[in-house]
Order: structure tokens, then C-alpha cells, then sequence
């Protein structure tokens, strides 16, 4: 037990030693959650859009200021010619064209119709759409209020509810997929590089010829890196709380507990990674490629699943992330227990079993 | 009666085509400080790697206090203290911190041992707050030796521990050597400088994963068989290339600043050299007869 203490003081020394490590074990969660957060996000805010205006009368005027007054578009220019229209989309500066015909308040009036134009910039598709959307809501919005005193014919309106996140905030999406994102690379990245580097500086043979088991020495290894990924999952959840407001509404133990289980299985994949590889570069290079690109792309966090080629989704099968990033979407956003993620859990036990008997039958007890 | 503390027996190792060890036999008394002697890429490192539990021998077999070294490799990664060739221990860790670690890992203390690393130690211990990155390559070696002492193994192997390291320094490694030994605990040394054979009870010259031979250097030296002269003229390069020539010489090599030539045994004289030398244009010839050294008998062998 002696030893065990001593293995673990010493790699606390090699961490907190080393400025690359604090930074990438310490700064990166940080940064990476709150540019997830902030960045990837799939609501608009202040849009530059611009207006030509026909008709210039009260109405047109209403509609004009109860779209700038939502906080999403703001008023780039007001045009007055058609010509102007092709100018200002190829300067770049503006998103969105919103055209009033003439006449509009007297037309909408008389012949209960007026005309509005809306032309966005499709060069980037995902944007106009948004943009589309967002204002033509603002815009029936505004007719509903005018004539909610008018009597309507009957009409079906779908009443449209969003469970579990009504504001549809992506970072309810994105906290937890950067959390799945980090602990896998932090965990099993810094284990598989720590154990490499034991490799390349030749201490590897010195510890090899004494009496610790290689049990032992992974063990020691792999301590003080479960104890800091727990310590990053808490600090993600909790900025995850206070900066993006976003909940957990199940138990906080369980979340905890199963976090701890995801981080298990990451540093067993970087013990893993780091019995195939010969030095640290080569360890970073293996934990960044069959880690990120995987964890981003296979496994929900940004792309849907379901439209993924069915050769993919089979493919996704065996991604943890996938898993964990279920289980804590239920736990965190929808409040469910552990009879709802008992399947994902096992899942997690079962891979981390897994690479716990490939790295303990794989770890060299000689030089090669 | 002596005990063998390591027996090396028809102990070959190969990396796939390159034969690193061919058929080594040796055994090392208890109590010895014994040298491997060689050039680099001799086998001495892989034949200390197998000795150390690290590498298995491709054929023949090792033990060290009758334990076999692939068999036995728990029982004696206890009782081996092992330095490896390249400096291995942790550079971001203190003095003071990596002599801790090793301890802790042997499961006992600086404290119980001190008396055995006291006289290397007290070298270092001025600088017990410095990063081991950050020691002079003399200073480091002497950590790396601490560090490999510290838990009192029975046998010490040291895997050129002088190399890269000043003059000075190395006469006082020796000379701690020479203190291990006399508190009895076994020493397997190796070494690329044949000037430190002298100071090993035993040594076995090695090259080309072969031993050349194997006995005290004393008797290495006086088993050469042939008249040993060094040479000097002003022009170096020019009085090999004659001396070379010449039928009664059976080789020439540089020397420092003399060129020693060994002829066949009374077969030339002191006079018969200059003269032949003089006539071939040299002038200022220094001729002087010497008794050979390790480094004679090592070519020689080597010739054979």
C-alpha cells in the first residue's frame, strides 16, 4: 500500500509539474465547454438584415420595429430600389431582405392581403433557413394580433409543445457531448501519454526490474488522472449549471456514479493505447484520432444518429460516447433513473471489462 | 568456498536477423566486481538486459544466486539493483524525491540503507532540491547509482556508467565501486574505455556479441604473446603506413600520441627499428619498449 502512495505522489509531481499537462488537463474543459456552449449553437441573434419598404405606412412601419425590437435581426440598411437588393447580398454585409409592397395597409385592409417579400442569403443554408423561420414567425405573429378582435373562419391550428427543453437550447445537446468529448480525451489521452513516457525516458526498465506488478504500476498511473477527470466532470457540470442553465434534473449521485464509470472506461482505453505505442507521439496521435473524430462525429453529439448511412449507425454501435451521452441526456435534461439507462450503463461495464483484460494481457512485463 | 553469483550458460540473443549474442559463458564469483569490456554494439547491453529480467535469452539460459532468469524474474527483481545505460530516472522529480521513490518502490527508506549509498550520496546531497534533470551528467550518474543501491540488492549491474562522464568523475565512481565490493555486494560492470579494465577483479572482453577472453587483467596483460614497442615520429600518419609495411611487424595502431607496434616475440630490437624507421625517411624517432595494456590485447584478440 506503501508503494501504491509513493507511485501516486510521484505522478502527482509529474503533473503538476509540467505546464503542458495542468493546461491541457485543467484549461481545456474549460475552454472546449464554453466554446461548445457559446459557439455551436443553432439560434440566431443579431442577423443584419436590411428593408425596402414600398410603402412606408403605419403598418409596414409596426411589422419593421417588432421585428428589430426581438433581439434577432438588426437593421442593416434601408433600401429604396429593387436594383439595390443583388448589391447589398454580394457585399455580404446582410442576411435577409424583407420587401413591403406598396399600398401594404391599404391593400391588407381592403383586400385583406398585402404583399411582403422575404430573400435571405442561402450561401449558408442552415442560417437563411433559421432566419426564414424566425421571421415569418414574428411576421404571422403580428397579423394574429391585429385581428384577434376579428371574427376568423375556422382554421386548425397544431398546438405545439417541446418536452423536456421547450426553449430548444442547444446547449442542453452540447454540454453534455463536450462532457463525453472531454473526459474520453482528457482520460485516456494523458494515461496512454503518461505510460509512454515512463516508455521513451527509459524509466519503464527501471521500474520493470523491481519488485512493483505491472498491476501496480497501472494502477498507480491511473489514480490521480481518475481523480482530476472527476474533478473536470463536477467542474463541467457545474458550469454547465450556472453559465448555460442547464439542469439536472435526475439524481446527482447516479450522474456522478456513471461519470466516474465513462472515466473508467477511458483510462482503461488509454492504458490500452498505450501498451501498442511506442513513445508519446505516438500515443497522442493514436488517443486523437480513434478518440475526437469518433466521440464528435459517430457518436450523436452533433449529427443525428438516424440519418447517418446504416453502415455508420452499426458503426456507432460500439462508440461509449454514444452510450454515456444517452444516459446523461436522460439524467440531466429528462430526470429519469437508472431503470431508463440500465441497458447504456451495462453497455459501458461490459467495453470497460473489455479493455481492461486487452491492456493487463497486453502490458509487456519485459522489454520487447 | 565462493559462491557464483551469476552463471551465464551458451546464452545466445537474436533480433530477428542480426545476432546480438552468440554463445556467452561466464560466470561471476559472489562478492566479485567484474567488467564487461567492449566497443559499442559489442551485446554487452543486451546480455545485461537478460541478465536484469528484461530481455529472454533466444537460446541457453541465465541464473543469478542459482535463480533462472525467466523463470525466477519476480523472486529476483527483488534482489537486483540495475542501472541502465541511459540515464533513467525521473528528470522532473528532485534528487531528494526520485531517491524517495525508488525506496518506496523496494518498500524500505533512505534512512534504513543510508549507510550503504552514504559516501555517493553526501555528493549530491548539497543539491537534494534540484531537479535530476538539471545535474551534471557526473552528478546524475551518481543518483542513478543511489537510486539503484538504495534497497541493498545482492547484485549491482551498471551498464556503462562511466560513459559521458568527465575524467574526474569517473576515477570517483570507480572508486565507490571499489567500496560496494568491499561490503560484499556483487558488481557487473560494463565499459567502453579498456583503461578502466585495470580496475576490475575479473573482466571479460567482448565484441561482436563474443567473448574474446575472460580473466583478471593482470593475467589478460601478461598473456600477450608478442614484443610490444611504442613508436613515435613526427609524422604519425606516415610512420603507420611504413611500420605496416614492414615484414618483422605484425600490426601497427595509434596510441594517444605513440603508435604501438607489436612484433613477433625477440624477433627485432629497439636499434633494429629506428634504424629501418630512419631509412625510410622519418626523423626524431622515439622507440621505447612497453608491456602491454588491455587495450593492446583487446586488438590483438580481436585480430585473431
Amino acid at each position: 500500500m506503501k508503494r501504491f502512495f509513493g507511485f501516486v505522489t510521484k505522478e502527482f509531481y509529474h503533473i503538476f509539474r509540467d505546464v503542458r499537462t495542468i493546461l491541457i488537463l485543467f484549461g481545456m474543459p474549460i475552454a472546449q465547454i464554453l466554446i461548445f456552449g457559446y459557439v455551436i449553437t443553432n439560434e440566431i441573434k443579431d442577423v443584419n438584415i436590411a428593408v425596402l419598404d414600398h410603402s412606408k405606412d403605419e403598418v409596414t412601419r409596426e411589422i419593421t420595429d417588432k421585428l428589430l425590437s426581438s433581439g434577432y435581426f438588426i437593421l442593416n440598411k434601408k433600401l429604396e430600389t429593387n436594383d439595390q437588393i443583388q448589391e447589398e447580398f454580394e457585399k455580404g454585409d446582410i442576411r435577409e431582405v424583407i420587401i413591403f409592397g406598396d399600398n401594404f395597409a391599404r391593400k391588407l385592409q381592403k383586400e385583406k392581403a398585402a404583399d411582403v417579400q422575404i430573400i435571405t442569403d442561402a450561401s449558408d443554408a442552415n442560417t437563411a433557413n433559421l432566419v426564414r423561420n424566425y421571421t415569418q414567425a414574428i411576421i404571422n405573429d403580428y397579423v394574429k394580433e391585429k385581428n384577434a378582435t376579428i371574427l376568423q373562419p375556422a382554421r386548425l391550428v397544431p398546438e405545439i409543445r417541446m418536452l423536456f427543453n421547450p426553449e430548444l437550447k442547444g446547449t442542453y445537446m452540447y454540454v453534455p457531448g463536450t462532457m463525453a468529448m472531454i473526459l474520453m480525451l482528457i482520460s485516456a489521452m494523458m494515461t496512454s501519454i503518461t505510460i509512454a513516457r515512463e516508455k521513451e525516458m527509459g524509466t519503464m526498465e527501471v521500474l520493470l526490474v523491481s519488485p512493483l506488478r505491472p498491476a501496480q504500476i497501472i494502477l498507480g498511473k491511473v489514480a490521480p488522472y481518475v481523480m482530476l477527470s472527476f474533478a473536470n466532470a463536477v467542474s463541467i457540470i457545474v458550469l454547465g449549471y450556472f453559465v448555460f442553465g442547464v439542469p439536472v434534473q435526475g439524481s446527482l449521485v447516479l450522474l456522478l456514479a456513471e461519470s466516474l464509470l465513462f472515466i473508467t472506461l477511458a483510462l482503461s482505453l488509454g492504458i490500452l493505447i498505450s501498451t501498442v505505442s511506442t513513445g508519446q507521439q505516438m500515443a497522442m496521435f493514436i488517443s486523437m484520432f480513434a478518440l475526437m473524430l469518433p466521440t464528435i462525429l459517430l457518436s450523436g453529439f452533433i449529427f443525428p444518429i438516424e440519418n447517418m448511412p446504416e453502415i455508420l449507425q452499426w458503426l456507432t454501435l460500439i462508440m461509449p460516447p454514444r452510450w454515456f451521452i444517452t444516459i446523461i441526456k436522460n439524467i440531466m435534461v429528462k430526470g429519469t433513473g437508472l431503470l431508463f439507462v440500465w441497458k447504456e450503463t451495462l453497455i459501458l461495464v461490459g467495453i470497460t471489462l473489455v479493455f481492461i483484460v486487452l491492456s493487463v494481457r497486453n502490458f509487456k512485463i519485459r522489454l520487447e | 568456498m565462493i559462491n557464483t553469483a551469476v552463471s551465464i550458460k551458451n546464452v545466445k540473443k537474436t533480433y530477428g536477423e542480426v545476432e546480438a549474442l552468440h554463445n556467452i559463458n561466464v560466470d561471476v564469483s559472489e562478492g566479485e566486481l567484474f567488467g564487461f569490456i567492449g566497443p559499442d554494439g559489442a551485446g554487452k547491453t543486451s546480455l545485461f538486459r537478460i541478465l536484469v529480467t528484461l530481455l529472454l535469452p533466444t537460446e541457453g539460459a541465465a541464473s543469478i544466486f542459482d535463480m533462472d532468469v525467466v523463470k525466477d524474474f519476480k523472486k529476483l527483481r527483488r534482489i537486483l539493483g540495475y542501472m541502465p545505460g541511459r540515464f533513467s530516472l525521473y528528470q522532473d522529480l528532485t534528487v531528494e524525491e526520485n531517491l524517495n521513490f525508488f525506496a518506496t518502490t523496494f518498500g524500505t527508506t533512505i534512512k534504513e540503507n543510508y549507510y550503504l549509498i552514504e559516501s555517493i550520496y553526501k555528493q549530491i546531497e548539497p543539491f537534494k532540491k534540484r531537479r535530476a534533470g538539471a545535474l551534471s551528467g557526473g552528478m546524475k550518474q551518481k543518483l542513478a547509482l543511489s537510486c539503484a543501491l538504495i534497497h541493498k540488492p545482492r547484485l549491482l549491474v551498471l551498464d556503462e556508467p562511466t560513459t559521458g562522464v568527465d575524467a574526474v568523475s569517473r576515477s570517483e565512481f570507480w572508486d565507490m565501486l571499489g567500496n560496494l565490493k568491499k561490503m560484499g555486494i556483487t558488481v557487473v560492470v560494463s565499459t567502453p574505455y579498456m583503461d578502466e579494465a585495470g580496475l576490475c577483479d575479473r573482466v571479460a572482453l567482448i565484441q561482436k556479441g563474443r567473448l574474446l577472453s575472460v580473466d583478471t587483467p593482470q593475467n589478460i596483460m601478461n598473456g600477450y604473446d608478442e614484443d610490444l614497442w611504442a613508436v613515435r615520429s613526427k609524422n604519425i600518419y606516415k610512420l603507420i603506413e611504413d611500420l605496416r609495411q614492414l615484414e618483422e611487424v605484425s600490426s601497427a595502431f595509434p596510441f594517444g600520441e605513440y603508435v604501438h607496434v607489436s612484433t613477433p616475440p625477440d624477433r627485432i630490437n629497439q636499434k633494429m627499428i629506428e634504424n629501418l624507421l630512419e631509412k625510410k625517411g622519418h626523423d626524431t624517432v622515439e622507440v621505447k619498449k612497453i608491456g602491454a595494456t588491455i587495450e593492446d590485447c583487446f586488438m590483438k584478440l580481436m585480430k585473431n
